[in-house]
């Protein structure tokens, strides 16, 4: 299993670049977090998930 | 009439056309969002970093309304009560505004809350965040209560420039403590009190009309802060136009220099030649 936003679901994807893609996600701006570290946006496609990983996807929102 | 171009606020490597600098959050729509930022003149705006919400019912996202060569956006830490928390937030937004390719990426409008009711900054961790993230590389817009000894202390730790409340985030009780903030101007802005005229102080929160930014400025801050006055006025872009308006008012109404208060009334027109009670 994988945890992505607080939910759990199956694990299947080996990148990160390739979660973004399947959540269709990959073209649009956004930032990303594995097991709470940063992973800069040029490294998504060298970032391999592992079963387990907890992943946070954040954008931007309104705010003051 | 001559009119007085009013200079730009220089914050770091960041030139601001205009003092005011509004935040994106609470808007009806997005559209009302993008004609009130226009009406206000602003350059820079604040985001908020969230977990996936990237699209809207309509399939449609809040940079689709904001034009990133145009505005400088300003990602804050809002929602964070511990350093940690905000750090990790300003990390996160810093790489969404490398993609952007946009000026704000190293800076962060930094938030460290006490608690959900007050919304006030928890100095402490607030102290601690602005730190780290200064050493990190950030430019620290630093969201402050209106204690001078605490601003003070924000600039020495760093940050780019202080942000002191008007009031409580969202209030709209606009300027509670003027003396407050005026002491925490004179402090980081007085030569004769320690501070460097050079160093910025944007007063931040609390604003609810255009006569709170005109305080604000007239008490000698070098901007204004603003969100939920606007986005949650009954007409935001009329009012978006009139925040505007009272930040240019304020600014000349500081330089132009006050008359001191007096208890007693002193005549405009002479004594002189006045043929009443003749």
């Amino acid at each position: 299993m994988i945890t992505i936003n607080g939910k759990e679901q199956p694990f299947t994807k080996t990148t990160l670049q390739e979660l973004l893609v399947e959540r269709n996600l990959a073209i649009e701006i956004c930032a990303v977090e594995v097991n709470s570290i940063l992973i800069p946006y040029k490294d998504r496609d060298n970032h391999n998930l592992r079963d387990g990983d907890t992943v946070e996807i954040v954008s931007l929102v309104g705010g003051g | 009439m001559t009119t007085q171009k009013i200079p730009p606020l220089q914050l770091q490597n960041i030139t601001l056309a205009s003092r005011l600098v509004v935040g994106t959050g609470k808007y009806p729509e997005y559209e009302t969002m993008q004609t009130a930022l226009e009406e206000s003149g602003c350059s820079a705006v604040t985001v908020a970093v969230r977990r996936e919400r990237l699209v809207d019912d309509k399939g449609r996202s809040i940079l689709d309304f904001i034009d990133c060569d145009k505005y400088t956006i300003l990602p804050n830490t809002a929602g964070c009560f511990t350093a940690k928390d905000a750090v990790r937030v300003a990390r996160l937004g810093r790489d969404i505004l490398e993609q952007l390719t946009n000026p704000g990426s190293s800076w962060v409008k930094l938030e460290v809350l006490g608690d959900k009711t007050t919304l006030l900054p928890d100095p402490v961790g607030t102290l601690e965040a602005c730190k780290e993230l200064v050493a990190d590389g950030f430019s620290v817009m630093c969201y402050s209560s209106d204690d001078p000894i605490m601003a003070a202390r924000i600039r020495d730790a760093g940050a780019t420039c202080v942000m002191p409340a008007g009031s409580p985030i969202g209030t709209g009780r606009g300027i509670a403590n003027p003396c407050a903030i005026k002491l925490c101007i004179d402090v980081l802005k007085e030569p004769e009190h320690g501070g460097d005229p050079l160093y910025p102080v944007i007063v931040d929160a609390g604003v609810g009309t255009p006569s709170d930014v005109t305080i604000a400025m007239e008490l000698g801050a070098d901007g204004v802060l603003l969100n939920t006055g606007i986005a949650h006025a009954k007409n935001p872009i009329q009012m978006a136009r009139a925040m505007r308006l009272a930040c240019d008012a304020g600014y000349h109404g500081f330089r132009a220099g006050r008359i001191p208060r007096k208890l007693h009334a002193s005549a405009s027109s002479p004594w002189d030649g006045t043929i009443a009670g003749e």
